[in-house]
């Protein structure tokens, strides 16, 4: 029995990884990726902003404005890395940490703060970007994700699913059925796992004792194990399993190894149950300081490129915390609305009694 | 007008509305060539092939699961969880996703899924086989809660439950399943609307409110009591959530005594709230207390001991006496 307790700075055996954090591009033999300047470029701007925009998230928590909030902090590359592998038409089950697979499915990030802050619950049309409502239930989207790819199925089309989780989620009911569901079904899925080691307090060790990508088999597919600070890897490793999927081979599911840098969510204190060298060990493996190098190293991009990106993040900052507080309050009869999509008595009643009541104290 | 059983009923309306709309699917365990352990969907497949009609992996959680996925991407599927014992596994998705994403997505996401569920006891069955979980389910804000007492209602309402945009839990009165009736099956202009209780048997001293199988149960215990010289007047609500409270109340103030009357445990079951809204309705014109017949707190019992544990004709007259007696 194989216990993983490569959580740390030794790269784990059976590691896809394309660039290493010294921002050395490195070989494959069964992944690569040719990436222009220009996209090289793309994608270290989609990861600065995405990590900017989930600072000034946490700030805005830290100040009262959310109520809470779930950072990405050292996951960008593995959300933006398959977030960019992704058609116009294929659909992503986000849970509800997937703010950089929102960007790359081009949700406002305002409207990810709408359910942190209290307003709503989910704030836009997942039809509109193909990106689903965050789900925070734990693993209960990945069986949404497989019905939605039986449906491409039924439809004839060329489409995949990605359905995201985390570590924790792989011990959950529905992620397992959904696995079954998929392989039994061939469906068009991409099952990718963000193992971030910590289930808020919880290690790996406490939710299995084989690598997390190792399970595959026992469902009847592919299961691969990505360096989850890798954007190209991400990236290739996730479009090649799109591809299969659209192309009618069936789920593959991803283990992008990465690390939850920062806490769970705001409420939570890491220094209870982890030691910060550990921290420090993966904070040299930075998923956006090794494309830095890369860009650097291969003179892809010049200084006042840097600061371009850097300017517009620090606006896109301001934009994000002045358009959360402009925010407008729900009404308070809002509480009745879209309960139902018919026309539903016990509402009715409610909402007119509550509005009656209400009015009792303007007189 | 054709004679069919409740089953076939069922049957017949999802073969309606798998014909009328190609979006239509089944899912559930056994459904496919078996047809179902009560034959409920039996030929479906055989019409309608196995991409609509899909035997799935045996688990619960799964079909719920995958139906949401598969509304959300356009399709109305229809599960059969095969017995109301085991629809537990698929609670948290019933429950956590398919109630709520509507509201989530502030109106953007409709889920048109339909959860069947043959319910009830009386058939001798083993345990898990015999239950009535509705008040889980009418307690689940963003569930539609119907239950269909007979083979007219089974054929017009399932059809009903397919085209509705909110998603409805659907329970099946088991042990009435091989009853019949004449249907017209040409004309749906006579269909009451989903969401309304229905006046079974008019009367003017006792309202019985039931709905499922205790519906023939109270129509038994009305024709009984005319012996007596009492004349009591039965509802199918047919519609637990939304309910039809204009028709209950009309008939509550109009009688002044109301006798529930379900399978389910009387502890926390529904007709604690419809004793509580009648009551807080039509406080003056009761006679006495909202009476309440049902099962006992206590788990589903061995079969030897399920004709102790069901609401029969003599408990129902025996509340009926009670009603009486204030």
């Amino acid at each position: 029995m194989t216990v993983d307790a490569s959580r740390g700075a030794e790269a784990p055996p059976e590691l896809v990884q394309l660039l290493t954090p010294e921002g050395e591009r490195v070989e494959h033999p069964d992944y690569d990726i040719d990436l222009t300047p220009e996209e090289v470029r793309s994608l270290y701007r989609d990861l600065v902003l995405v990590r900017r925009i989930d600072l000034e998230a946490v700030a805005l928590q830290r100040q009262g404005e959310l109520g809470i909030w779930a950072s990405l902090l050292g996951q960008e590359a593995a959300q933006i890395g398959s977030g960019r592998a992704l058609t116009d038409t294929d659909m992503a089950f986000p849970t509800y940490r997937e703010h950089g697979v929102a960007w790359c499915r081009d949700v406002d990030p305002v409207k990810l703060l709408g359910l942190f802050r209290g307003v709503n619950h989910g704030g836009w049309d997942p039809k509109e970007h193909n990106f689903h409502l965050y789900t925070i239930v734990i693993g209960s989207q990945t069986l949404h994700a497989v019905g939605y790819a039986m449906g491409i199925q039924r439809d004839d089309a060329t489409a995949a699913t990605i359905a995201y989780f985390g570590d924790g989620a792989t011990s959950q009911g529905d992620v397992n059925e959904s696995f079954i569901w998929a392989s039994v079904f061939n469906a068009p899925i991409v099952f990718f796992c963000q193992n971030n080691q910590w289930a808020i307090s919880e290690p790996l060790e406490k939710q299995t004792r084989i690598p997390l990508y190792r399970r595959a088999s026992g469902f009847g597919f592919p299961g691969i194990r990505v360096d989850g600070n890798d954007v190209f890897a991400c990236l290739a490793v996730t479009r090649q399993a799109l591809k299969n999927a659209r192309e009618g081979q069936g789920p593959t599911l991803i283990e992008a190894f990465t690390y939850r840098m920062g806490a769970h969510t705001t409420t939570d204190d890491p220094t209870r149950y982890r030691v910060a060298s550990e921290l420090e060990a993966w904070k040299l493996k930075d998923p956006i300081e090794r494309v830095k190098a890369y860009l650097f190293k291969n003179e892809l991009a010049d200084q006042e490129f840097f600061d371009s990106v850097d300017a517009e993040a620090e606006g896109l900052g301001a934009d994000l915390r002045s358009r959360c507080l402009a925010m407008p309050d729900p009404g308070p009869l809002d509480i009745f609305d879209h309960v139902y999509a018919e026309p539903h008595a016990l509402m009715d009643e409610e909402r007119a009694q509550y509005a009656a009541y209400l009015e009792g104290f303007e007189r | 007008m054709t004679v069919l059983s409740l089953s076939k009923a069922l049957n017949e309306g999802m073969r309606k509305a798998m014909e009328d709309d190609p979006k239509v699917l089944i899912m559930g365990e056994d459904v496919g060539k078996l047809g179902g352990v009560f034959r409920v969907t039996d030929g479906l497949q055989k019409d309608f092939g196995e991409d609509r009609v899909i035997d799935t992996p045996l688990a619960e959680s799964g079909i719920v699961g995958t139906a949401i996925g598969l509304a959300l991407r356009g399709y109305r599927p229809v599960c059969e969880i095969q017995f109301d014992g085991f629809v537990f596994p698929a609670a948290d998705q019933i429950i956590t996703q398919l109630a709520k994403m509507p509201m989530r997505s502030l109106g953007a996401i409709k889920l048109p899924v339909v959860v069947r569920i043959p319910c009830g006891g009386g058939i001798g069955a083993v345990e898990h086989h015999s239950e009535s979980p509705e008040a889980y389910f009418t307690h689940t804000a963003g569930l539609r809660v119907i239950a269909c007492s007979n083979p007219a209602d089974a054929y017009a309402m399932i059809q009903q439950a397919i085209h509705c945009d909110d998603p409805v839990i659907f329970f099946e009165p088991k042990r009435r399943y091989w009853e019949k009736a004449e249907i017209d099956t040409t004309d749906t202009g006579w269909w009451t609307p989903m969401d309304r209780a229905k006046v079974v048997r008019a009367g003017d001293d006792v309202t019985l409110l039931a709905y499922g199988p205790m519906v023939k149960t109270c129509l038994e215990a009305a024709t009984a009591a005319e012996e007596d010289g009492r004349s009591l007047e039965v509802i199918d609500l047919r519609s637990l959530n939304p309910l039809d409270a204009p028709l209950v109340m009309e008939s509550a103030r109009r009688t002044g005594r109301v006798v529930v009357v379900h399978e389910a445990p009387v502890n926390s079951g529904f007709g604690a709230e419809l004793a509580a809204r009648i009551t807080e309705q039509c406080f003056y014109h009761l006679e006495s207390p909202v009476l309440r017949v049902g099962g006992f707190s206590t788990p589903y019992p061995p079969s030897k001991l399920e004709e102790h544990y069901l609401p029969d004709l003599d408990r129902v007259l025996d509340a009926v006496d009670r009603a009486f007696g204030f």
